[in-house]
């Protein structure tokens, strides 16, 4: 499983970050961050709440990597 | 008179002939303070794509459903910014049209996709999640001084006056850099701005004449005496030619992040107490269940049926939405993020509020490129309010029958007028 982001279309709502502080973190313009690309079973569900919950839709999880 | 395609489900090439003026009047009327109108649930269901007659008589279409509204709300090609010149729809009874036909432009923002996306890059530092938790203690503070006052004496108190207007108006003018002596005009010229037809053009002229002058002064003062807020950061850069800001964009922004920070919140804690009060299991659930207080929050954003007016945008081409229909250029829509909050399609149980809803993908902050840029801040003055509440007064409960709630007639962003409580 491997966590990936766009960063160009992200818009630096921070949601991400306030969900799944261990995955995600926002640079100095507020843009995405990854902080952990293959975050642990106990990351799960904040990691799904984080997906669905991002207003760009930038996160997206590769099952198969 | 006009010719309109009607296109709703099940008669996709009936064309009839019909003046605007019997288009239906939106926004609808609510059902009550917090009951969503009658009409979305029909319109989801029968009439996804729905002609309207705006305030300013002009008409428009409206987006019900939640995967229409979040194509075009993620959509980069359109955005609100209604060019009467291109064909757009005045938004408000007055003649420049409203907020949505003469902000944007003033920022030069809206420009190109670049241009907003550097603005927002370079604002958006201001509104980091880390950022804006960091600022929690402060809000809780002053939420706690509110509060000191107001149970000072027996209620019952109108915290809309009180305490839900005075704590996000401190807020975003900590941000900004905005002195407290100076914040008590904010409220007029907020509501010149967010009003759909009650002031006339001269006197939002005025208004605006007058906040603009109080913020280039705002900015004289930042150059000559910085500090560590978003206004002495940007004039800075000005100052320094960086080519990404100009003065009228530090005003610009100033001005709109003032507008925002102030009504939006404001309203919308009003909004979550009352929905949270109205039903008191809600609130006992909560006292009980301090791990509820993030999903309340989510769920009180979705479920808000006040929301106001949604959102325009200007649609500059041809668009297909999620089922196929096409919208044609020139037309401009208004998508309902509340309406869409409550459709079942997205949503299990949909008119159920339910404190412990997750995921909850709701659109109340809007979604894509242009969703809410305080969105993180919204959240935690949302979450400080309603932990330092259930933490100093458990026992409160509305004073007034929830059908008594009045809704703020006439604005953009829906709220309530009045608020009481006691504890």
């Amino acid at each position: 499983m491997k966590v990936n982001v766009d960063r160009h279309a992200c818009c630096g709502a921070g949601q991400c970050v306030m969900l799944a502080p261990d995955i995600f973190d926002q640079d100095d313009e507020g843009i995405v961050v990854l902080l952990d690309d293959r975050p642990g079973e106990d990351q799960e569900h904040a990691l799904q709440e984080a997906v669905s919950m991002c207003p760009t839709g930038v996160i997206w999880v590769d099952r198969s990597a | 008179m006009l010719r309109y395609r009607l296109d709703c489900r099940g008669f996709p090439h009936l064309e009839v002939t019909v003046s605007t003026e019997t288009l239906p009047p939106y926004p609808f009327p609510m059902r009550s303070a917090l009951e969503p109108p009658e009409q979305w649930a029909e319109l989801r269901a029968q009439c996804p794509v729905a002609h309207v007659r705006l305030a300013s008589g002009d008409s428009a279409t409206l987006l019900t459903r939640y995967d229409d509204v979040r194509a075009v709300l993620s959509d980069p090609r359109f955005t609100r910014q209604l060019d009467a010149a291109a064909g757009a729809a005045r938004v408000t009874a007055n003649e420049s049209g409203g907020v949505f036909a003469s902000s944007a432009d003033q920022m030069g923002v809206l420009d190109s996709r670049e241009s907003h996306q550097q603005w927002r890059r370079l604002v958006g530092a201001t509104f980091t999640a880390k950022r804006v938790q960091a600022l929690a203690p402060g809000m809780l503070a002053k939420a706690e001084e509110l509060l000191d006052g107001l149970t000072a004496a027996d209620g019952p108190v109108d915290l809309v006056s009180a305490f839900n207007f005075p704590l996000p108006i401190w807020v975003i003018c900590e941000l900004l850099g905005v002195p407290e002596s100076d914040r008590s005009s904010f409220g007029h010229w907020s509501d010149t701005m967010m009003s759909l037809s009650r002031f006339t053009q001269a006197e939002i002229d005025t208004a605006q004449a007058d906040f603009a002058g109080y913020l280039g002064g705002l900015v004289a003062s930042k150059r000559e005496t910085p500090g560590d807020d978003l206004v002495s950061a940007l004039i800075a850069l000005v100052d320094a030619a960086d080519p990404r800001v100009t003065e009228p964009m530090v005003i610009a922004t100033a001005r709109g992040l003032l507008v925002a920070g102030h009504e939006t919140t404001a309203n919308m804690i009003g909004k979550m107490l009352a929905m949270l009060l109205s039903d008191r299991s809600r609130w006992e659930a909560l006292v009980a269940d301090r791990s509820l207080v993030r999903n309340a929050v989510e769920e009180v954003l979705r479920f808000d049926a006040n929301a106001g007016f949604g959102l325009p945008r200007f649609i500059s081409e041809d668009l297909e939405l999620p089922d196929s229909t096409t919208i044609p250029a020139g037309t401009t829509v208004v998508v309902s993020m509340a309406s869409a909050n409550r459709d079942e399609e997205a949503f299990a149980a949909a008119d159920s509020m339910d404190l412990t809803r997750s995921p909850n993908p709701h659109l109340a902050f809007g979604a894509g490129p242009h969703s809410c840029m305080g969105q993180a801040l919204a959240r935690t003055e949302l979450q400080v309010v309603l932990e330092v509440l259930l933490d100093r007064l458990p026992a409160l409960e509305l004073a007034v029958d929830p059908a008594m709630l009045r809704t703020r007639e006439d604005m953009l962003v829906g709220g309530l007028v009045e608020l009481p409580v006691r504890w």
